[in-house]
């Protein structure tokens, strides 16, 4: 027994161990901190040829080369700001993984929210409706029936009585 | 119960109705609007729209910076591409490869628009072995005024290119004008861009 679960360990060890990386050791930057900024930028872009995967975890041709030049940019100099609106004066806000704030993306951005509301307005509508409405008071025909029919009652009851 | 405390039992909820039914139907309400968005689209598709295309946001701006290397051995006296090449006449840039199938379709169309137009038709060769390309350009014939490679798409990337094949309308002036991804079609040609280039020569 001890035995199986020492080998179910190593094997997760071992699968720990190969985790997949799109990004190859020779792309690498041999500047530690510009590396570090090129693989942050790199998790912000899309991979225009894969639809929801960034460049960082992209195997596609195109997403190597957009990585490479994010890597040369940065290199350069070039600030964050510079590299993703480089690429975004090239293929549209499309290219960026996280949608901007600015107004075109507001419906985006607060939309939900909207949403949420109008779910709240109509919930608090349906609550109103079921509350119990206070009863309207009996009319004056109305209490003279019941005055008539207590009276009856009491009557039928005081006579039934057990002698 | 008397006829008059019925009626005032019925009275009395009406007043409010009108702005209960209001709510209940703006879920109807909302729900055609998004029909209606819906359909729109469905019907943009239908005739032809293709929701994956990216409209270029590179339409009316300058093309960029270029300077790809020419194919060696291909035998024309001037050949790479420099944006300079871009400019003083409208022309077609092709983003092609002899790894790409859609290219292949595309090449018979290219080879009657440089047999019947007198546009240049440059040809970026996109991460494609020159060696390949010029076998490909062999085989199938060469419809391009100029070559330059792009081994590492930095053309590709320029231009914003997510596929093969690409085509730019280019102006006199170095603008982009036009961009059409995926094959040209006889009618995308004959339809579109000829009578832009047309336009455009004007």
């Amino acid at each position: 027994m001890h035995r199986y679960i020492a080998a179910s360990i190593a094997a997760l060890i071992f699968m720990l161990g190969v985790q997949a990386l799109a990004v190859d050791p020779y792309e690498v930057l041999e500047d530690p901190v510009l590396e570090q900024r090129a693989r942050a930028l790199s998790q912000e872009l899309r991979c225009v040829v894969c639809q929801n995967e960034s460049i960082d975890d992209s195997n596609a041709e195109l997403a190597r080369d957009m990585r490479r030049l994010v890597r040369q940019r940065v290199t350069q100099g070039d600030s964050d700001e510079d590299v993703l609106s480089y690429m975004v004066e090239r293929y549209g806000d499309f290219v960026l993984l996280r949608p901007q704030f600015k107004p075109q993306n507001y419906v985006l951005w607060f939309g939900p929210f909207v949403l949420l509301l109008c779910g709240a307005v109509v919930v608090r509508q349906y609550m109103r409706q079921q509350k119990p409405k206070t009863p309207t008071p009996l009319s004056e025909a109305e209490q003279k029936e019941l005055a008539a029919l207590m009276a009856e009652t009491n009557s039928e009851s005081a006579g039934d009585k057990p002698s | 119960m008397t006829e008059e405390t019925s009626n005032e039992a019925t009275n009395e909820p009406s007043t409010r109705v009108p702005r209960r039914r209001w709510i209940a139907i703006l879920p109807v309400v909302i729900a055609v609007l998004l029909g209606g968005v819906f359909a729109k689209r469905l019907a943009d598709v239908k005739d032809g729209l293709d929701p994956t295309v990216l409209q270029s946001v590179l339409l009316n701006t300058p093309v960029p910076d270029l300077d790809l290397p020419p194919l060696p051995g291909r035998d024309r006296v001037a050949d790479g591409i420099k944006t300079k090449h871009l400019k003083g006449e409208v022309s077609l840039v092709n983003i092609w490869g002899s790894w790409c199938i859609a290219c292949l379709a595309e090449h018979p169309l290219l080879m009657a628009i440089q047999g019947q137009s007198d546009v240049p038709i440059h040809g970026i060769a996109w991460r494609d072995d020159p060696q390949a390309s010029l076998k490909w350009l062999g085989r199938h014939g060469d419809p391009y005024s100029r070559i330059g490679q792009d081994p590492i798409s930095e053309a590709a990337i320029a231009f914003g290119v997510t596929g093969a094949p690409e085509t730019f309308v280019v102006d006199a002036n170095g603008i982009i004008r036009y961009k059409h991804t995926g094959p040209i079609s006889p009618d995308d040609w004959s339809n579109t861009i000829q009578p832009l280039i047309e336009q455009l020569r004007q």
